[in-house]
């Protein structure tokens, strides 16, 4: 089965049209099926709009993403109440150790993000892994900063994803590999991406699925959930009877 | 002896100047070396077998068994001879006739 790719966080700023027009036509031709942008709040319908016709002039599919790095726990509780049932993807980047692990134990939370730079602040180990795997929270991972660095900086921070990594596996939890980027020049294939896996651990068909399958089971889980035919997982209303 | 397993890559390069021969390869040892080491390069047996300029795709071999490596390697090259570049693997292939099928 040939596989469909994506990648769910591109950084651009939206404000420049053309820049956003370039990266989003550089995706599709690189071969990715969907693609995300995260959105600054307050969110602007017309803006979501346009970003899903530019998408599908360009033979793609895109997804509506927020960020949030929340400060306490009741932070993201809120936030959470507040735009779950607006957005696709909600990513939540984790800067203590409480917000992290509520993170990790709420079935809200698609994906979970760490500091790439700050080594101390990079709370993914074996506890949080395990409330992961009893939520439906993935890893990401952005390739961005492999890209960049060098020396030093490149060591310490593939060492924390290569354990990271390592705990996610050993806790089921799905990685979603990313590119994070905002410039065209440090744009790959997706295939290039899952080569790039290979170096925190991730083998060849784990790597791609970092690039396919789990991304895309994470939009396909909440698109069904925020259509308006969904009751409860697993159950849908397939037929509206008529009324009387 | 136990014969080498090789694979040939089919790579396509993304830059403004064209890089030489030279640049090129230096480039993919400069980044198997920062990412692998030494040792880890010297495991690879990379060669240039075809360095197309004008559509700007580059045949290199390596061993199979550090194909992952040479593959993550050049997706991390970010620039070449100090010009801003990108190298994508376009193929993958055993065989010199089946890489030159695959990327027609």
């Amino acid at each position: 089965m040939t596989r469909v790719f994506a990648d769910l966080h591109l950084r651009v700023n939206l404000k420049n049209e053309q820049a956003t027009q370039q990266l989003i036509n550089r995706a599709a031709r690189f071969g990715y099926s969907l693609i995300s942008i995260p959105i600054t709040l307050p969110l602007r319908e017309e803006e979501l709009a346009k970003l899903k016709a530019s998408c599908k002039e360009a033979g793609m599919d895109f997804a509506s993403r927020v960020d949030f790095h929340p400060r306490t726990e009741n932070d993201l509780t809120h936030f959470l109440r507040k735009f779950r049932r607006r957005f696709e993807v909600i990513c939540i980047t984790c800067d203590t150790k409480e917000v992290a692990r509520q993170a990790a134990k709420d079935r809200r939370v698609d994906l979970l993000s760490f500091p790439s730079l700050d080594y101390h602040k990079r709370f993914f180990d074996r506890a949080e892994a395990e409330l992961a795997s009893c939520s439906l929270v993935a890893l990401e991972v952005d390739v961005k900063p492999l890209l960049i660095l060098e020396g030093p900086p490149r060591v310490r921070m593939l060492m924390s994803l290569r354990r990271e990594v390592a705990v996610a596996k050993e806790f089921k939890v799905p990685v979603v590999v990313s590119s994070g980027v905002g410039e065209e020049k440090f744009m790959r294939f997706p295939r290039d991406m899952a080569s790039l896996a290979y170096t925190f651990g991730l083998d060849e068909v784990s790597g791609l699925d970092a690039v396919s399958t789990n991304p895309m089971v994470i939009v396909m889980r909440n698109r069904e959930k925020l259509s308006s035919r969904f009751v409860a997982p697993g159950i849908s209303i397939a037929k509206e009877g008529k009324t009387f | 002896m136990k014969r080498v397993k090789r694979r040939y890559l089919a790579l396509q390069l993304e830059c403004e100047n064209l890089p030489s021969e030279r640049e090129f390869i230096d480039s993919v040892w400069s980044a198997v070396t920062k990412l692998y080491g030494e040792v880890g390069a010297s495991t690879t047996g990379l060669s240039l077998i075809n360095y197309d300029g004008e559509r700007k795709i580059v045949v290199i071999r390596t061993s199979l068994v550090a194909l992952s490596v040479v593959k993550a390697s050049v997706a991390a090259i970010t620039s070449i001879s100090g010009k801003d570049a990108a190298v994508h693997v376009l193929a993958v292939s055993g065989t010199l006739k089946a890489l030159r099928a695959n990327i027609k």
